[in-house]
């Protein structure tokens, strides 16, 4: 369907563009409006129409998380709620002290985040700038810790956990998430390092620069938009992280906002609007972090894709 | 750091002089990384492999069995239904969104952009890829509450069109709950492929485009030969990224179905975690867990040296 319209666009533009051709920027600005034509618009319906249909769940939760049950079951769950009614989502909130699970992430989330980034960064100076021996090979076996499943590792994490006094603590969480993320991390800074001017880091070292000054007053600075992608994902990995701190952090006090939601998948509950209160609290801290990040996370998903 | 320089400096001479004093201390910033990888993954593993060969319940004493583990696996019916299911998830997580990803991309950025602006493409793009920030918990709360059979926002949309007869238990049927499950899947997947294929397609020199449309190639050709062929090395390292993601895929399973109804969702990550924390099986989901572990490896590294060779060979 879309390509059959596609391809009857394009005979008519051609003409259009030919005469400039070599310079495709400006005569596709100007012929843009041209161009459109109807099969183009029955395009965008259909794109747009696929879009919608990604976005048909957060409308979903949007206008039935405002919704009694009365109004739910006398209405039709895609329409707007015939008053708003903040009770299922103050239930909800007050039903799992949802406010400290919204601090145990933040605080998870922001020292894996920094803690990780750190621990890549040091690995990867290592490697990218000291070409340490045998690099390919360290960086292979850090590839294995995020190539192999955590379930191989829970156990044992646990048991180690426990005996150390880390279990049910955040502490405990955190260094795991950290040194789990960093291999991702220290792989991905590693090949940006390597990249790294060399003349910079001669001139450094000519002039008597030990290595944590170079670390720190030409590495750093000069890497910091990468760091800061990584900081947004391991965040926002950390905060969507389930398994490791469903295992890990038991206790309701400890409890991250993705556990306590995971906690719901028991049984269905006789409120049919209690679940889409319960996700709709959990869209709107994604939906922050998706707004206030957006350019960092596009940026950031092929960086990590191909190096 | 200077003495331990020298110190370690003491093995073979190497080719270009005061290199290898300068990299020894370059070690020191590679010890916190080393330390966490050994406490966090190897030993850890070591200590799970360990497992594998006892009988086991987490408390009391551990009682050695050598391979038996792995025996009463391999003629576990659950098991082999786990990795079977994991082929269906594959499908879920990296074919589909693959296919539609590439096709979305280039919609997106060879038809939509240049005609309504790159502005509306990157607001699509956007709306693509929104369900991928979801904590996959609250993606799995919403799309269970929209499953649910009595008052679920799908069979009710269904009764309110006459299409009642449609309405289904969709998570509670045996036969029909894989497939819900892996059409969560797709929707959570295909907003990375889309944003990596475009990402991709950034990089493509337009003026191969242009010498096709000259050419007289309408849009389907110039995909099929341009698009698809230049996003090769794309396409290759999500296919074998999300593979991978699939083997492993925990989260949805729990949430959505808890592996049922019977076994008919079971994935091997939530079998070993079964026999870990529900049966007590210990030794047995660490022998689950070790066979996936081998697994993901074995096809992550004949993946990429396949992907390593193949890619070479476009270059000649």
């Amino acid at each position: 369907m879309t390509t059959d319209t596609a391809s009857v666009t394009p005979q008519p533009t051609t003409l259009d563009t030919a005469p400039p051709a070599g310079r495709p920027t400006t005569p596709r600005r100007r012929g843009a409006r041209s161009r459109r034509g109807i099969s183009g618009w029955v395009v965008l319906a259909v794109v747009v129409a696929c879009a919608l249909l990604m976005l048909f769940p957060f409308w979903i939760a949007l206008v039935n998380g405002f919704k009694t049950s009365e109004d739910y079951i006398s209405g039709s769950p895609l329409t707007l709620p015939s008053h708003l009614s903040f009770q299922a989502v103050v239930d909800f909130w007050k039903g799992v002290d949802f406010g400290q699970k919204l601090v145990n992430s933040v605080v998870i989330s922001g020292c894996v985040a920094v803690a990780g980034v750190a621990l890549s960064l040091l690995s990867a100076f290592a490697i990218g700038i000291g070409r340490i021996r045998g690099r390919i090979w360290i960086l292979a076996i850090f590839m294995v810790a995020f190539t192999i499943p955590q379930e191989a590792l829970v156990y044992p994490l646990f048991v180690l956990t426990r005996d150390l006094d880390l279990y049910d603590t955040r502490l405990g969480v955190i260094i795991i998430s950290a040194v789990l993320q960093s291999a991702f991390g220290t792989y991905m800074l590693a090949s940006v390092l390597g990249a790294f001017p060399s003349e910079v880091l001669e001139a450094a070292r000519l002039d008597g620069a030990s290595r944590f000054q170079v670390l720190r007053h030409i590495v750093l600075p000069l890497t910091r938009p990468t760091l800061g992608v990584l900081l947004t994902f391991f965040f926002i990995w950390t905060w969507n992280d389930f398994f490791l701190p469903l295992i890990l952090l038991p206790s309701a006090s400890n409890q991250t906002v993705s556990v306590s939601l995971g906690a719901l998948s028991g049984q269905y509950t006789s409120d049919p609007t209690a679940l889409a209160a319960a996700s709709l609290v959990g869209i709107l801290p994604a939906l922050v972090f998706f707004l206030l990040f957006q350019r960092t996370l596009m940026r950031g998903v092929n960086l990590g894709a191909v190096k | 750091m200077t003495s331990t320089t020298q110190a370690v400096r003491s093995g073979p001479v190497r080719r270009r002089t005061g290199t290898s004093e300068r990299t020894a201390g370059y070690w020191w910033y590679l010890a916190p990384g080393a330390i966490g990888f050994a406490a966090v993954v190897l030993v850890p593993f070591g200590m799970n492999i360990w497992y594998s060969f006892h009988s086991w319940s987490g408390v009391g004493t551990m009682t050695p069995v050598g391979l038996s583990n792995y025996t009463t696996l391999f003629h576990d019916a659950t098991f082999w239904t786990s990795f079977r299911n994991s082929i269906y998830f594959i499908v879920a997580m990296a074919i589909i969104p693959t296919a539609l990803g590439v096709l979305v991309a280039a919609v997106l950025f060879d038809f939509i952009a240049p005609r309504f602006g790159t502005r509306t493409g990157s607001i699509l793009r956007a709306t693509f890829y929104l369900p991928q920030i979801l904590p996959i918990a609250v993606a799995g709360v919403l799309w269970k509450w929209m499953y649910q059979p009595d008052y679920g926002v799908i069979n009710t949309v269904l009764r309110s069109v006459g299409l009642g007869s449609l309405a289904q238990n969709w998570l509670g049927d045996a036969h029909l709950a894989i497939y819900a499950v892996m059409n969560v899947l797709v929707w959570l997947q295909i907003g990375y492929t889309v944003v990596i294929f475009m990402a991709g397609l950034s990089r493509v020199d337009p003026a191969l485009y242009e010498a096709a449309e000259l050419d007289g190639a309408n849009w389907w050709q110039r995909f099929r030969t341009i698009t698809l062929n230049q996003l090769r090395p794309e396409i290759a390292v999500v296919l074998i990224t999300t593979s991978v993601a699939a083997l492993k895929v925990f989260a949805p399973i729990y949430m959505l179905t808890k592996g049922g109804p019977g076994t008919s969702t079971i994935v091997p990550s939530y079998f070993s975690y079964y026999n870990f924390f529900t049966t007590m099986r210990v030794g047995y989901g660490a022998a689950v867990a070790t066979v996936l572990a081998v697994v993901v490896t074995v096809v992550a590294v004949v993946a990429m040296r396949y992907q390593a060779r193949s890619t070479e060979g476009l270059d000649q």
